[in-house]
């Protein structure tokens, strides 16, 4: 049934997009077109490129990357665009379609090479299979591998404008530096006790582990999985046995089961986090910086008293 | 001694002793196993079973759009669905009744229209795919403003069908003497419309829309096999989906799969058990006639 409908809200999509493509701004003339995955990259690509790039971002503010259907106008902007952005570790399962059907033939940067991937043990159906964790932004330290790794492809597909995005991307490591001081100091204030929380689904891995938090979720580390009765019962006895205070939402999923676990434990919830997409630009987390400084804040705020 | 007592114990009733959240999605079965069924059971005897399914997509749109005017409001996404349903629904029942398309082919005409128009609403205004997931919802996060939907939903439903339940039986057994000897066919059947919508509502803002066509047809399917008189299927429907409501969610607990397609599929291993042993036209009573029929 899903399955069938996704099907068929394709097929409409497929229709209608032609229609939207003419509502597009023209295009600047000199410009290098670079097409990022995701808004967390999207944004970084447009720190470092500065003036010199456009932008398209295909899994816009508050959507969710894990299981976007591309339409076919982002297989048009794919195809115009000379660089694509990528976060790999396998966060994009749908990009590679993507990549195959628009017949892109521009350099890939992936940002996540480099970078010490982290292995989560998902429990399915009795067995324990190895995921790797998609969710490297998570870390500032990791920041600074996608800035350098966007830095030198923009480089290498534009040599013109070396001087620029060295200058961008040396602005934008230095920022990391700053916030990254600031969730230092907050997450080291919390209480050793306080620094166990809920999440829905597994997207603070790198987080956790950089900045020494536990984040325990519902659902796995992609946001397909259905959570069971077992897996909402095993995090109810846990949220007691351990007196876990906080439960936290996430900008891009459900929240209806976080509340009804925080309901039935009495832990509070702490307010939402930004984890695999950025907000809007009138929303807390407009950029990737902005994303650290709202979940720190919004950490600190619901841990601290 | 103890220990033969104490596994049922666990096994059946400790998930629902501890956990609050298994109470209610139990709560929340059951409700939508009283409700849902006996409309289920009127709908194969029309034989307008696919009609659910045509249904549910009609409905989609609507509560899309509540969801996009209002976010994740349980009283936006339902009036949405609800009002894009019944609109669905009584239009083709008119036009079916008063042109010369039949329901399907009316049914089928104008779900696919509020299926386009919702689709196209929701690629105006972002990605479709996490508007789905977010409107799919799910039986273990029942709060308490959803079981209140519900369980006004399966009272709303029962008193109607006691109202109407005459002419509703005629109208399935003999529409054209129905519609000889009395004026209430039309309103019958465009009240008959509506409830079907309101359950397949109730059922898909709570626990998914898979969850809310399945658990209208299955059980009302093999209710057939084990009951002739309507008053009986209806019993063998509610009986049947309750039943597997109960297994499913506890399926979902021990065995740690998701809730919804545990209790669909659990309806459905009884629907396939019936299509073999039941008493009534099941392939054993076909293979091992009845003694005076051998004779």
């Amino acid at each position: 049934m899903v399955l069938k409908m996704n099907r068929r809200l394709l097929l409409y999509a497929t229709l209608l997009t032609p229609l939207m493509l003419g509502s597009l701004p023209a295009r600047a003339a000199d410009t290098i077109k670079v097409a990022a995955s995701f808004s967390v990259l999207g944004d970084m690509v447009k720190q470092i490129g500065g003036d010199r790039v456009e932008v398209k971002t295909f899994v816009g503010p508050n959507g969710d990357a894990h299981v976007y259907e591309p339409a076919p106008g982002d297989a048009k902007a794919l195809v115009d665009a000379k660089i694509l952005v990528v976060n790999g570790l396998g966060l994009e399962g749908w990009m590679s379609r993507l990549q195959k059907s628009s017949g892109f033939k521009g350099k890939v940067i992936t940002a996540t090479t480099g970078i010490k991937s982290r292995q989560m043990e998902e429990e399915e159906h009795g067995k324990t299979k190895k995921i790797t964790d998609p969710h490297a932004w998570q870390s500032l330290a990791n920041g600074r591998i996608y800035v350098a790794n966007i830095r030198d492809g923009l480089i290498a597909a534009d040599p013109d404008g070396k001087s620029t995005y060295e200058a961008n991307a040396t602005k934008f490591l230095a920022d990391i530096d700053t916030v990254e001081k600031d969730v230092t100091e907050k997450i080291a204030a919390l209480p050793a006790t306080r620094r166990k929380i809920i999440t829905t689904h597994d997207a603070f891995g790198y987080f956790g582990a950089t900045y020494g938090m536990d984040f325990i979720a519902p659902e796995g580390v992609s946001t397909e999985s259905e959570a069971s009765a077992k897996d909402v019962a095993k995090i109810i006895r846990q949220i007691k046995a351990e007196k876990i205070p906080a439960v936290f939402l996430e900008n891009v999923t459900d929240h209806r089961l976080l509340d009804q676990i925080a309901k039935e434990t009495g832990a509070k919830i702490g307010g939402t986090l930004f984890s695999d997409a950025l907000s809007d630009e009138r929303g807390p987390a407009a950029t990737y910086l902005d994303m650290f400084r709202h979940n720190v804040a919004t950490l600190s705020e619901a841990l601290s008293s | 001694m103890m220990e033969l007592f104490s596994q049922p114990y666990d096994l059946l009733i400790s998930p629902f002793v501890e956990f609050s959240f298994m109470r209610r999605a139990l709560v929340g079965c059951l409700a939508l196993s009283i409700g849902a069924p006996p409309v289920g059971v009127f709908l194969v005897l029309r034989r307008m079973s696919l009609m659910g399914d045509a249904m549910s997509h009609a409905i989609l749109p609507g509560a899309a759009l509540g969801y996009l005017v209002a976010g994740l409001s349980l009283f936006a996404m339902s009036a949405g669905g609800l009002v894009a349903g019944i609109a669905v629904a009584v239009l083709a029942g008119i036009v079916a009744r008063s042109t010369v398309l039949r329901e399907d082919a009316s049914l089928a005409a104008f779900y696919l229209v509020s299926l386009a128009t919702g689709v196209l609403i929701v690629s105006v205004r972002g990605s479709s795919i996490d508007l789905l997931h977010v409107l799919f919802g799910t039986v273990l996060a029942l709060d308490d403003a959803a079981l209140i939907l519900i369980g006004i939903i399966a009272t709303g439903t029962l008193t109607a069908l006691a109202i109407m339940y005459r002419p509703l039986v005629l109208e399935c057994l003999d529409p054209m003497f129905l519609r000889s000897v009395s004026r209430v066919s039309s309103p019958t059947h465009i009240a008959f419309l509506v409830l079907v919508v309101l359950n397949l509502v109730g059922g898909f803002q709570a626990l998914g829309t898979l969850m809310a066509v399945g658990i209208m047809l299955l059980p009302a399917v093999t209710a057939r096999f084990w009951a002739e008189e309507v008053p009986n299927l209806i019993i063998a429907a509610v009986i049947c989906a309750f039943g597997s409501s109960a297994v499913g969610l506890l399926l979902s607990y021990h065995a740690n799969v998701p809730s919804g397609p545990a209790i669909i599929l659990t309806c459905g291993v009884a629907y396939l058990i019936s299509i073999l042993v039941a008493p009534r036209g099941s392939l054993l009573r076909q293979l091992v006639p009845r003694k005076h029929l051998s004779a």
